[in-house]
């Protein structure tokens, strides 16, 4: 590694000069980035939020659920990729789907978590107000277990946005290609660290999307202390 | 191409080969797990004192959960490669980042163990005439074992995950069969690596869930179990 000695006197950790020279490379990357995680969140909010709420009525299969979710999440991400990559060809479907089964635990623990915390006099009530239990479900349940669940989407987003880097093993990271081509490019710097300053942006970015669209749809915890 | 790849990820596991010998699955594996007991050591050795000093003195709770949080938003991989362009290489590298990442598990369940000691048992204690101490070590911390067994585990299944992650950039244990696999294109060692990556993640899981219901008193473990 010769030329570490030689990259140290001219590698800087941050170059703006980078920065403007390859910003269309760097957009592209952050908008691959970005896509692939709003993509895998809602996919597996489209599978994990039915599932919790079919889990807090059949109560018996919410153990298996869980559980199961559990283990796909204990499995490390690199390991999932390297198992899904082979099977279905490398590139961004097995990634893709590793992230989605990644996200599936923390969106269902957070439903079934808040499904089970709704206030059972709430529910009674709407019942003896003549209510049916898909309007129970529709008006009561679901609207208070909501911050649980937009809690569970935000971890589970902000979780994916750093576990697309991983994606780089089986060739498709969005902003990991920028930092493992960095690594592997004399080990320039400044591509690696703008690259994972842009991942924790775009975390705390979608982060905050999410945030007000929970803000925005519970309007009657407003002024509560979260 | 599917069954290809999966009859050459047996192939490639049934040759004994592939297990002995320098390189060989049980040399990388021992790497591995010796990899991973150096990182979690690092990391207790930092997160327990502070977590547990904390903890004694009811503060900076709100900072160590909110570290726990900004540090899902860092791509790991980013921070190995930057370690390594900054000239920290092969094992070092590896448990300095894997540690950096097992800090915030480590700190948060140790500082909510101690915090959350029944209150009447430290009134007791105090009663007593015990020095703040005594207090911690002889009251607060044994209360706390559950949590902190928790927070080992979790700890432990992380930074088993990352270590592979660190054979991206020339770091050792079972990651570098996936690594090895990917470069020379033979997928079936791809799988291979990551099937045992996963085994070993979800054997050391178990492994700790047992020790974790062993060193919990029996009246927490109710209480532990989340």
């Amino acid at each position: 590694m010769v030329s570490t000695a030689v990259a140290a006197a001219d590698n800087p950790w941050f170059s703006w000069s980078y920065v403007t020279e390859n910003a269309d490379v760097l957009w592209a990357r952050t908008s691959e980035h970005a896509l692939l995680t709003v993509e895998a969140v809602a996919i597996a909010a489209l599978v994990a939020i039915p599932l919790g709420l079919l889990a807090s009525r059949v109560r018996w299969l919410a153990g298996p659920l869980l559980g199961t979710a559990a283990i796909l999440y204990t499995v490390p991400s690199l390991a999932l990729f390297a198992i899904l990559a082979p099977i279905m060809g490398i590139g961004r479907q097995p990634v893709l789907l590793g992230l989605v089964l990644y996200a599936l635990l923390v969106i269902l623990r957070n439903t079934v978590t808040g499904l089970d915390g709704v206030d059972p006099a709430a529910v009674d009530a709407a019942r003896g107000l003549g209510h049916g239990p898909l309007q129970v479900l529709a008006r009561v349940r679901l609207p208070n277990a909501l911050p649980s669940i937009v809690a569970g989407l935000r971890l589970a987003t902000v979780t994916t946005v750093a576990l697309v880097t991983v994606g780089v093993v089986v060739g498709y990271g969005g902003l990991g290609q920028l930092m493992f081509q960095g690594f592997r490019n004399n080990f320039y710097r400044a591509e690696i660290v703008t690259a994972t300053l842009l991942c924790v942006v775009l975390a705390l970015v979608l982060d905050l999307v999410l945030w007000a669209a929970g803000r925005a749809l519970t309007p009657w915890l407003r002024g509560r202390s979260a | 191409m599917s069954t290809g790849v999966v009859d050459e990820a047996i192939t490639y596991l049934n040759d004994p080969l592939s297990w002995t010998g320098p390189g060989g699955i049980l040399e990388l594996g021992r790497e591995h797990l010796a990899l991973t007991a150096a990182a979690v050591l690092v990391a207790a050795f930092v997160a327990l004192p502070v977590g547990a000093w904390l903890g004694h003195g009811r503060r900076g709770g709100g900072v160590a959960v909110w570290l726990t949080n900004a540090s899902r938003a860092v791509p790991t991989l980013g921070i190995i490669l930057l370690l390594a362009t900054a000239g920290l290489f092969g094992d070092g590298a590896t448990v300095v980042a894997a540690a950096l990442f097992a800090v915030p598990v480590l700190l948060v369940n140790t500082y909510e163990g101690v915090r959350g000691a029944d209150a009447s048992a430290r009134d007791a204690a105090v009663g007593l005439g015990m020095p703040g101490r005594q207090v911690l070590t002889r009251v607060e911390l044994p209360l706390a074992t559950g949590l902190v067994a928790a927070g080992v585990r979790t700890a432990v299944v992380q930074v088993s995950a990352t270590v592979p992650l660190a054979a991206l950039a020339g770091g050792g244990g079972l990651g570098q069969i996936i690594a090895l696999g990917m470069g020379t294109q033979r997928y079936g060692q791809v799988l291979a690596g990551g099937l045992l990556v996963a085994l070993l993640a979800l054997v050391l899981d178990g492994v700790f869930a047992v020790v974790q219901r062993l060193v919990t008193p029996a009246p927490l473990r109710a209480a532990a179990r989340r």
